[in-house]
């Protein structure tokens, strides 16, 4: 009588779709296991689920103004009471939600696959290569990010697409050093050696046997890094250079605010509950990923 | 000698990353200085006389002996030299971050090493969300509601500035930091005054350096810990207090400096939106109302300075590392 669970959990599995599968199940039970990482992955699927419907959980409409209804204080019509402009705030924290995860997405979609690629590509080529690829990598960790994250900013103009950029281009050193890292360790190994004597290309070996072999420690990082990426993403709105109005984003929603926190505290305080709860869902769960896929890192980042 | 290298090809790369943001500026720098009715042979001149014209190779050349001669070019907001207005505001951030890294410290070692001791109870873990919160509260939101509630409401502290209104110039700077200079000229009240308003931004920077300090000395201890020499120790009886602070925790001391170091170098990075919050006038607040006025030349001097901190103190404390651990040498 074989189960599900048995068929995955198999310890010689009949073929490498079953072996994945098994390994993913193997984690994920780890992950359930792991108390922090549970309520950052519920924190994060309430992310995923307010950004895409919104529409459904938002009491108003979040761009309507509404001057009659200034400052009002969080009630059962307006449960995080209303803006400067009768606008009401849950409304725009929810639509927020989709502001932060478009940022985090596109920031892990553009900087991580060229962190990967240079990453791999120095480790693997070595020599002179691999020394003037990460001694660009080093001057760029050795910099501020947000600092750099500003001026780039500054250079390309307010608005969220340039913040985009300037943060993927302020994150991918660090992707590139783990890659880096992971390729030296697998570079010299008897499989590496025994596809290339198979006549595999470079091409097709780092592609092929390189690069997924680097993937779980750039989930890690990258899952680790995401709070720094909404910090900075919201950082560059309240400052006034990200989002620009009327967009619900919550940085720029906590600088609008900010001349009323004296006396309506809500409409400064409210997102950045949001900022909070979202940033710590993605620690607990790169903490726990971590414990799980990387045990041997422990508590260094 | 090998170290000196490396830190001038990162000053170098500084300066390369600064000049190539000062090139992708969208707006002209020549259209800028003529206007746009300029005839074509006023503005070709002005081009070559700002060495424009010049292959990129050379400007950049010019741009290292520009920057090595402290010439960062004239701030559009103020309408003073760009390096005069760093000197004048550095001090003030010096001052905040400097207060803020000595509360990281003084609180986040002991509960890094406290965790690590009671590792599994409810206090370690309270420690740990500490530590995680330090890297999801965004630091503006800390001031704002730290203004509110402790300025606002309970009157604790003083509000944003480094002094009262009323104070406001009276002690002349010297130092520029204003602790030191209103001791200097024997003012007490003022001292007191500036210290009231320091309180909170300087906490809001400590709980960022606290988390994170408390987190490391945390995994630190628990490696000691861990080691053989602590269960001989234990073995033969040396009371628990004696084997934390006496056996464990003096192996960490080294690796601690470079956190600490890290973390110094990472409030300045910090007190960029504390100094907004709190109306602080140092460089933070500077960079700021530079990037509002698209200030470039505000903008890339102040990058270029906390650039230049940021690296320097990192590699003093790297350079530490290796004085004072032994294995490292």
């Amino acid at each position: 009588m074989t189960t599900l669970r048995d068929w995955l959990i198999d310890d010689s599995p009949a073929s490498p779709m079953q072996a994945r599968l098994g390994r993913f199940y193997r984690i994920f039970g780890a992950l359930m296991r792991n108390p922090l990482a549970v309520v950052g992955a519920i924190i994060i699927a309430a992310l995923v689920l307010t950004a895409l419907f919104a529409p459904w959980l938002a009491t108003h409409d979040p761009l309507r103004q509404s001057l009659g209804e200034r400052l009002l204080p969080p009630s059962a019509a307006h449960w995080m009471g209303t803006d400067e402009l009768g606008r009401d705030i849950w409304s725009r924290v929810v639509y927020g939600a989709r502001i932060t995860l478009a940022i985090v997405t596109l920031v892990a979609v553009l900087a991580a696959p060229a962190g990967l690629v240079i990453g791999v590509v120095a480790g693997y080529f070595g020599g002179w290569v691999d020394r003037i690829l990460m001694g660009i990598t080093d001057i760029f960790l050795s910099l501020p990010k947000l600092i750099l994250a500003l001026a780039f900013v500054a250079a390309l103009g307010p608005g969220i697409e340039n913040a985009i950029i300037a943060i993927a281009i302020t994150s991918w050193p660090g992707y590139a050093r783990v890659a880096r890292a992971e390729t030296l360790t697998f570079k010299n190994s008897e499989f590496i050696s025994a596809v290339r004597l198979l006549g595999a290309s470079s091409l097709r070996v780092n592609l092929g046997h390189v690069l997924p072999l680097c993937t779980s420690s750039m989930i890690i990082r990258v899952t680790l890094d995401m709070a720094g990426i909404i910090l900075t993403a919201a950082g560059l709105g309240f400052i006034g250079l990200g989002a620009q109005p009327p967009l619900p984003e919550w940085g720029a929603m906590i600088s609008r605010g900010r001349s009323f926190i004296l006396d309506q505290w809500w409409v400064a305080t409210m997102p950045g509950f949001a900022i909070i709860l979202v940033s710590l869902g993605f620690c607990f769960l790169g903490d726990g990923l971590r414990d799980v896929l990387d045990p041997k890192s422990g508590e260094q980042r | 000698m090998g170290f000196l290298i490396t830190l001038a090809i990162t000053f170098l790369g500084l300066l390369a990353i600064t000049f190539f943001i000062g090139r992708i500026v969208p707006i002209d720098p020549v259209l800028a200085v003529v206007g746009d009715r300029a005839p074509v042979a006023v503005y070709e001149r002005v081009r070559q006389e700002m060495g424009l014209d010049q292959p990129l190779t050379v400007q950049f050349v010019s741009y290292v002996g520009d920057v090595l001669s402290g010439n960062f070019g004239t701030s559009v907001s103020t309408g003073k030299l760009v390096i005069e207005d760093l000197a004048r505001v550095f001090p003030a951030t010096l001052e905040m971050a400097t207060l803020g890294i000595i509360l990281g410290v003084l609180i986040g070692v002991p509960l890094g090493v406290f965790a690590a001791a009671h590792r599994g109870s409810w206090l370690d873990q309270g420690i740990r969300v500490v530590g995680l919160l330090g890297y999801s509260v965004p630091a503006f939101w800390l001031g704002l509601v730290g203004l509110a509630v402790f300025y606002a409401r309970l009157k604790w502290v003083g509000g944003p500035g480094r002094v009262d209104i009323f104070y406001d110039g009276m002690v002349t700077p010297v130092t520029g930091l204003i602790l030191v200079d209103s001791i200097i000229a024997g003012e007490w009240e003022i001292f007191r005054n500036a210290v009231w308003h320091l309180i909170l931004p300087a906490s809001c920077l400590g709980f960022f350096s606290l988390a994170y300090i408390a987190r490391m000395t945390r995994s630190f201890m628990l490696d000691q810990l861990s080691q053989e020499y602590v269960t001989t120790a234990r073995v033969k009886g040396v009371p628990e207090r004696l084997v934390i602070w006496r056996h464990a925790f003096r192996p960490i001391r080294v690796p601690l400096i470079t956190v600490i170091g890290l973390s110094y170098a990472g409030l300045l990075e910090g007190s960029v939106m504390i100094e907004t919050i709190f109306s602080w006038p140092g460089i933070g607040n500077y960079l700021t109302v530079a990037l509002l006025n698209a200030d470039m030349s505000a903008v890339l001097g102040s990058t270029l300075v906390i650039g230049a901190v940021f690296i320097g103190i990192n590699k003093i404390s790297d350079v530490l590392y290796r004085v004072l651990d032994p294995r490292a040498r």
